[in-house]
């Protein structure tokens, strides 16, 4: 994705990209907000905590280097996601049920 | 009474109650035909008003459009910074001087947001600050006018940043995914912006003499520069901007033309004055019966063209800020790494034995 440009000496190198989760309250996943820039791991989470949870939006974080996150690819979306596609009947509302029956 | 944790029934708890499921099933009714026409392409994307993500196909003209617009916007919100950083130490109250550097540190935060938006495009944020510092890219030139008085935290806050949501509203629609979603998170935030600034100019407003007339000194100098942040006419024969409007239209980037959002802004704009009891410094400012907007007099442009190029009050001193403050930076960037060296060295040291 991001071609990390090193210039300079090692101090003015681009610190890694860390992807950054919060949890919005109890009982809810970790949803990704957005990514940062940090040294490490500590860093990142404090980071992490100044850029995203300025207004108490989360009550846990998780960050993960960007590096370590395999994605599926676009260019295979379609062929990748297919086996999902025709089998609609795997929703509830597929069902052709009376509409006066309760509690189904 | 029966033990059971309860919690607001019509509180969406994941996803599936969030309506996300019904959504699904609808798009996959729908994904099936949009295959048949090839649905996927940049193109059939846009067309069906889906966002471009970052690994997607896209043109490169698109890419590079999107590339300049994010970082110019990023420079925008540190730059930004210096006008209100400026009246930190000299804000009138412990209050204000909380506020303030809240919203400052929000516009550092809507900085990073956005570099990191634009660094889904394939640049690094060390090259898009190379270039502000070296000139190559600029901010929006609003920033290079001076801060004379504490009235003028106060019109920052109502005009500019007013008008800078009357912009980024319509932006977090904006076909390219991450710009979009990081227009969402500036906007929810910009809007306590605007108000802390109305509530100073109102506090002014309802002042001694002398505060009135700062807070009517600040609304006048802020005018007109604020109507400037829309950009260039790009309508009717005034228009100025050749086909970037139309191309960033059509792209999904922009969603409105410059003139109508401006219009937007001094319709919206001009009750607030009232209320303020402010008078805004346009003789041929009246309210337009037949079109239901109010008219406004003809804007300098010749001011604007002067300021980008380099010639505002402050361009030198808002650059060499910004350039000496990563120079200061510097050995916290070198600490940090030095820190984050030495750990994994510990590490690794670790893994061995």
């Amino acid at each position: 994705m991001s071609t990390p440009a090193v210039k300079g000496n090692s101090s003015e190198r681009s610190w890694p990209l860390w992807e950054v989760f919060v949890r919005g309250k109890r009982g809810l996943s970790h949803v990704h907000v957005g990514s940062l820039h940090a040294p490490d791991a500590e860093m990142a989470l404090r980071n992490g905590r100044d850029v995203y949870t300025r207004r108490q939006e989360g009550v846990s974080l998780w960050v993960v280097r960007s590096m370590d996150i395999t994605a599926s690819s676009p260019d295979e979306r379609d062929s990748f996601f297919d086996p999902a596609a025709d089998k609609i009947y795997r929703h509830p509302t597929f069902y052709d049920i009376p509409e006066d029956v309760e509690y189904l | 009474m029966y033990g059971n944790d309860f919690i607001d029934p019509d509180e969406p708890l994941n996803a599936a109650e969030f309506g996300d499921v019904d959504d699904a099933v609808a798009a996959a009714a729908t994904t099936a035909a949009q295959r048949a026409e090839g649905g996927s392409s940049f193109e059939a994307l846009l067309a069906a008003d889906q966002r471009i993500e970052p690994r997607d196909e896209m043109p490169e003209a698109y890419r590079k459009t999107l590339i300049r617009q994010i970082a110019q916007h990023a420079h925008s919100e540190i730059i930004g910074m210096q006008p209100e950083g400026n009246w930190i130490s000299r804000a009138p109250s412990l209050r204000r001087k909380a506020i303030l550097m809240a919203k400052v540190q929000d516009e550092a935060g809507h900085g990073l947001y956005l570099y990191a938006a634009a660094e889904t495009l394939g640049v690094d944020r060390a090259e898009l600050l190379d270039l502000l510092h070296s000139g190559k890219q600029k901010y929006s030139s609003i920033f290079n006018y001076p801060t004379l008085t504490w009235a003028d935290n106060g019109a920052i806050g109502w005009l500019v940043d007013g008008a800078a949501i009357m912009n980024q509203v319509p932006l977090c629609r904006c076909s390219y995914g991450p710009y979009a979603r990081a227009m969402i998170r500036v906007c929810k935030e910009e809007s306590f912006h605007q108000r802390q600034g109305f509530e100073i100019l109102w506090t002014l407003s309802r002042g001694t003499a002398a505060q009135k007339d700062m807070a009517q000194d600040a609304a006048n100098r802020w005018w007109w520069p604020a109507l400037m942040m829309f950009g260039p006419p790009d309508t009717g024969d005034a228009a100025t901007t050749g086909g970037h409007t139309a191309q960033s239209m059509a792209w999904g980037i922009k969603r409105f033309s410059n003139d109508d959002l401006r219009q937007k802004f001094v319709d919206m704009t001009v009750p607030q004055a009232a209320k303020l009891g402010l008078t805004l410094p346009d003789p041929d400012l009246r309210f337009n019966e037949e079109t239901g907007h109010w008219d406004f007099g003809a804007i300098d442009w010749s001011e604007l063209w002067r300021v980008l190029k380099g010639d505002g009050a402050c361009n030198a001193e808002r650059i060499e800020r910004r350039v000496g403050a990563h120079h200061e930076g510097a050995w916290v960037r070198e600490a940090a790494n030095a820190y984050a060296a030495r750990h994994d060295l510990g590490q690794q040291q670790e893994y061995v034995a």
